[in-house]
């Protein structure tokens, strides 16, 4: 290693350790597992809830008091699933009340918490609200019944008008939902129908992500099995656009790939992945990354109860970036926000322009018209936003 | 000091692929204590790692083993290994020509297979004694007694000394030893006559340079000896002269009868040719060994570096393959769709495979290989006659008199129960019936004339499909003869894609035209616009599909912070990219190219 290299090294480490870091909790439970869904999650019991929390509890106590994390400033907090709200008021309260003993944040924190409509009353949204939770994330997916079936939701789109109007009531003023579209046999017409029922609601962000069909969840086997038929590419376009030109005609920015804001709410959370910073990941498979090292927690539940309590790491795997790997994350990650890759920010992190890096890569998507190059940002055309994996596997 | 002649046995094996034939060897050279067990790597023969993975010999081997016989006295035993393929043909009649005896393996539950009725007609035309050995009797499902009909009724050898063996366990190992010293006849050959030797196989030494095996028929080679090659007129100085121990092991001399190697600095096997006499500059024989020919390859196809930086690379691995491989020939050739490459013949389609998983695998290099093409005679209006061995050469339809295509001799041995589905697949390619004869009760020989070009149309794995795997086939390159032929040329988003042109029988144009641009379709991945793909003859299109364009390639979820898994994805996605070759504005991918191949016959 030359003395240059090392120094660059050196001086990325200092300015990475100097960032703060997003805490993000998960968890794994549900009252059932959708049918499209391919993360970890078990069925809720309060007996598990109970061990789970011990045990989230022991994790904490290692990264608190470990340099990694404990001089690092929290900008954000997310408490993901699963179905965090699955767990009863009190279990919430006191999931709440631990991370705040070995986590500190200011006020201005954003702290959000998914929720599933089927899972909330309105006292569990007050409690919320009251130990500090001021952003919420709800998972509508849709409005009509026959689609939320096919998507094994356990809610109906009342619910979720119910959930957002308790929501209100206890004082969220900073709201999400969560859309799925291209769903088998989904028709565009039900699309905008969704949106404009939703969009009605006000809420202050939205997630819009197209289906994807994961292998052996039941909803790609069936489709697999010919029982439903696979949105095709042509319809899930369709209804991209108009969700993109729907939500930006009602004062809703896009920011990202798939989400969308009014001005001033952007999910910072989301925004840390995104800028490929720091983020620490508590709980059953959640994944870390911290000094250029990302590790993933183990995704079995009876292995993390039992580590965490013999006081061993839960980590199943580890892996250190090395610089290039992490120039692609951060061009790739980058790419995914709609003004784009921060030159700048990439030139400081890395001590090389993007254009330095990728120069063929880059002048090859331009001609394509996929990609653009303003005075600050690498970014996606519109033409790109749609082949946007196209665009990153030059980037690999 | 040598030994003398009767104390000398030469013999080789003759065995179908997978009836024992590496483990027999194995098992001989162990009972003779020329390995212990421990040195014993399962097959030592087979040395090539895609030999030992197939199952299958590739190159000739020979071995020397001594023999402590019943009689008392001790005999020296050489193993000539042969290759046990069709397209390796002439270097089997080559290692027979360096034998006296044959021993005949046969599967005890299998019977006789295509390729070894035909090696054993080969070694009876060279006057060879044949011991017959039913191998594996140690199965459940071995019927000796039906086998030994089938060898007494099919190539009318005497069986009733026929050895039951398991190479396996064993069993009649020393049975066959004894019947060798026995019933081969040893080696005749005037020890004082000028030197006459055999080349019966070479391979390439980065020390020694060319190693020549030979067998002396008459006279003694010695070190230091100027030799001469008949057939290619060159003259070398010998440096070094041995046996296989299996090891290579030097000796004084070698004399008639026996069988060693020698080395003389030779640097290209081209030189040194198998089949080729060597005798010596002083003292020459008047006439060479007859049997000599030179390996003309049949079946051609391009070679392309799917990167074009590694022309040079293949080139290299090319020139050092050639080295072991004479038969081997490649000569540079320029694809307007593919770039810089190199058109190669071989000796049929597995010595095609073979090459083209030596050159991925031992010198890593990514290379597309076209479809691979037979020699075609076409006979132009103005009287005169062109080799055309790459369709995308082929002249101008209106300029073309008529073109004569080779045809084979085939024969398959099937169960009969399977007759019915092999006479339809040779119809289907254009087959002509000979004759049917029945090898006992069960199972069937067929005869067809064929033409090659449809052999190497994937015929041996629909053979085996539609036999369930029990028929075998050999064949035997006959005659050209006139067909109604015709170019098809591909175009790919409107461009000819001379890589993929291919000439065809004209009944069968709109049928493979169409199969293959389904297959091309499935293969080629979708772009940012829409790919037109058309089959078409001359200027006449007879089939057309098209790739859709890619529209929308865009994952929204965020993996809750799993970027190494998306970034894992995109690598692996981008890895797949990688073996494509770039065609105008498309990528194409390898398998495109060999896609004729695999097509299906139509129902």
């Amino acid at each position: 290693m030359t003395l240059i290299t090392y120094m660059r090294i050196v001086i990325l480490v200092i300015k990475i350790t100097n960032m703060g870091i997003a805490l993000y909790v998960h968890i794994p439970f549900c009252v059932q597992k959708c049918r499209y869904c391919d993360f970890v999650s078990y069925n809720y019991s309060p007996d598990l809830a109970q061990a789970y929390l011990k045990a989230l509890e022991q994790e904490m106590l290692f990264y608190a008091s470990s340099e990694l994390v404990s001089n690092k400033k929290i900008n954000t907090v997310f408490i993901g699933g699963g179905t965090p709200t699955v767990l009863a008021t009190v279990e919430l309260e006191r999931l709440l009340v631990i991370l705040k003993t070995y986590f500190s944040w200011s006020k201005e924190t954003e702290v959000t918490v998914e929720a599933n409509p089927g899972t909330l009353c309105k006292q569990k949204l007050t409690v919320l609200k009251n130990a500090g939770v001021n952003r919420l994330s709800l998972g509508v997916q849709a409005c009509q019944s026959n689609l939320l079936a096919l998507l094994g939701r356990v809610h109906n789109y009342d619910q979720a008008v119910q959930a957002v109007e308790w929501a209100r009531q206890a004082g969220f003023d900073n709201l999400n939902l969560d859309l799925i579209f291209a769903i088998p046999h989904q028709t565009i017409k039900e699309w905008q129908e969704s949106l404009t029922l939703l969009a009605d609601l006000q809420p202050e962000h939205l997630s819009c992500y197209d289906l994807q069909l994961e292998d052996n969840t039941p909803l790609s086997v069936a489709v697999e099995q010919g029982k439903l038929l696979a949105c095709s590419e042509e319809s899930a376009l369709a209804m991209y656009q108009e969700t993109i030109a729907f939500l930006t005609g009602k004062g809703y920015s896009h920011y990202e790939i798939s989400n969308f804001s009014k001005p001033g709410y952007q999910s910072e959370h989301n925004l840390c992945y995104w800028h490929n910073k720091q983020y620490l990941g508590l709980g059953l498979a959640a994944h870390s990354y911290i000094n250029s090292t990302r590790w993933a927690n183990t995704g079995n539940l009876e292995q993390y109860i039992t580590k965490v309590s013999k006081e061993f790491l839960p980590v199943d795997e580890r892996h250190q970036l090395t610089t290039s790997e992490m120039m692609s994350e951060t061009v790739f990650m980058g790419l995914r926000l709609i003004n784009g890759l921060q030159l700048d920010d990439f030139s400081s992190r890395f001590n090389c322009r993007v254009t330095d890096v990728w120069s063929e890569q880059i002048n090859k998507l331009m001609k394509q018209g996929l990609l653009a190059m303003t005075a600050t940002h690498l970014k996606l055309t519109k033409k790109g936003l749609p082949l946007a994996n196209v665009v990153f596997r030059e980037f690999v | 000091m040598s030994v003398k002649q009767e104390h000398i046995r030469n013999f080789c094996i003759i065995a179908h692929i997978d009836h024992g034939k590496s483990t027999l060897a194995d098992r001989l050279l162990e009972h003779t204590g020329a390995l212990s067990e421990r040195e014993m790597e399962a097959q030592v023969l087979d040395t090539m790692d895609l030999e030992k993975e197939r199952g299958i010999t590739i190159k000739l081997q020979a071995v020397r083993l001594k023999y402590q016989a019943l009689d008392g006295q001790e005999y020296l035993l050489n193993i000539i290994d042969t290759p046990g393929h069709v397209d390796f043909t002439y270097e089997v009649s080559r290692s027979l020509a360096a034998c006296e005896g044959a021993l005949l393996v046969v599967d005890a539950s299998q019977g006789i297979e295509a390729q070894t009725l035909a090696n054993v007609y080969l070694a009876l035309e060279h006057d060879l004694e044949i011991i017959p050995v039913i191998n594996k009797i140690d199965l459940p499902s071995a019927e000796p007694e039906q086998i030994k009909k089938e060898i007494e009724d099919v190539i009318g050898l005497d069986t009733s000394n026929a050895v039951a063996a398991s190479a396996k366990t064993g069993e009649g190992i020393a049975e066959i030893l004894e019947q060798i010293v026995n019933k081969v006849p040893p080696p005749q050959g005037d020890v004082k006559a000028p030197l006459k030797a055999l080349i019966f196989d070479s391979h390439y030494d980065a020390y020694k340079g060319v190693v020549s095996y030979i067998r002396v028929m008459t006279g003694a080679v010695k070190k230091g000896m100027n030799i001469r090659m008949m057939a290619t007129g060159t003259e070398f100085e010998v440096s070094e002269v041995g046996v296989f121990r299996p090891a290579l092991t030097e000796v004084a001399e070698l004399q008639a009868g026996e069988v060693g190697f020698i080395s003389s600095g030779i640097k290209d096997v081209k030189d040194c040719r198998v089949g080729d006499t060597i005798t010596t500059v002083e003292r020459p024989v008047a006439a060479a060994l007859s049997g000599y020919r030179q390996a003309t390859p049949v079946v051609f196809c391009g070679l392309y570096p799917v990167d074009t930086v590694d022309y040079d690379n293949l080139r290299d691995a090319l020139d050092k393959l050639n080295l072991n491989d004479a038969s081997l020939i490649y000569e540079p050739e320029t694809s307007d769709a593919l770039g810089f490459g190199f058109r190669c013949g071989f000796l049929g389609l597995l010595h095609m495979e073979i090459i083209q998983e030596r050159l991925e695998r031992e010198y890593n290099l990514t290379i597309i290989t076209t479809a691979p093409s037979v020699v075609y005679h076409v006979f132009t209006t103005d009287g005169a006659r062109q080799q055309i061995e790459n369709p995308s050469k082929m002249p101008d339809a209106g300029k073309i008199d008529h073109i004569k295509e080779p045809y084979v001799q085939a024969t398959v041995m099937v169960p009969k129960d399977f007759v019915g589905a092999v006479m339809e697949l040779c119809q289907q390619r254009r087959g002509t019936f000979k004759n049917m004869e029945y090898l006992g009760l069960t199972r069937v020989m067929l005869n067809y004339e064929l033409p090659l070009s449809e052999i190497i149309f994937d015929f041996f794995d629909q053979l085996k499909s539609r036999t369930k795997g029990y028929a075998s086939l050999d064949y035997e390159i006959s005659e050209y003869r006139q067909s109604t032929l015709v170019k098809m040329d591909i175009l790919l988003n409107n461009e000819s894609l001379d890589a993929l042109s291919c000439i065809i029988h004209r009944d069968k144009a709109y049928y493979r035209g169409r199969a293959l641009l389904a297959k091309l379709r499935e293969l080629i991945t979708r772009h940012q616009f829409e790919i037109p793909i058309q089959a078409a003859i001359g200027n006449k299109i007879i089939a057309r599909e098209t790739v859709r364009a890619l529209r929308k390639d865009v994952t929204a979820k965020c993996y809750g912070g799993d970027i190494s898994r998306k970034r894992k994805l995109l690598e692996k996605q981008k890895e797949g990219k990688k073996r494509m070759k770039q065609v105008g504005s498309v990528e194409v991918p390898q398998e495109a190219f060999m896609a004729v191949l695999n097509i299906g016959e139509e129902q």
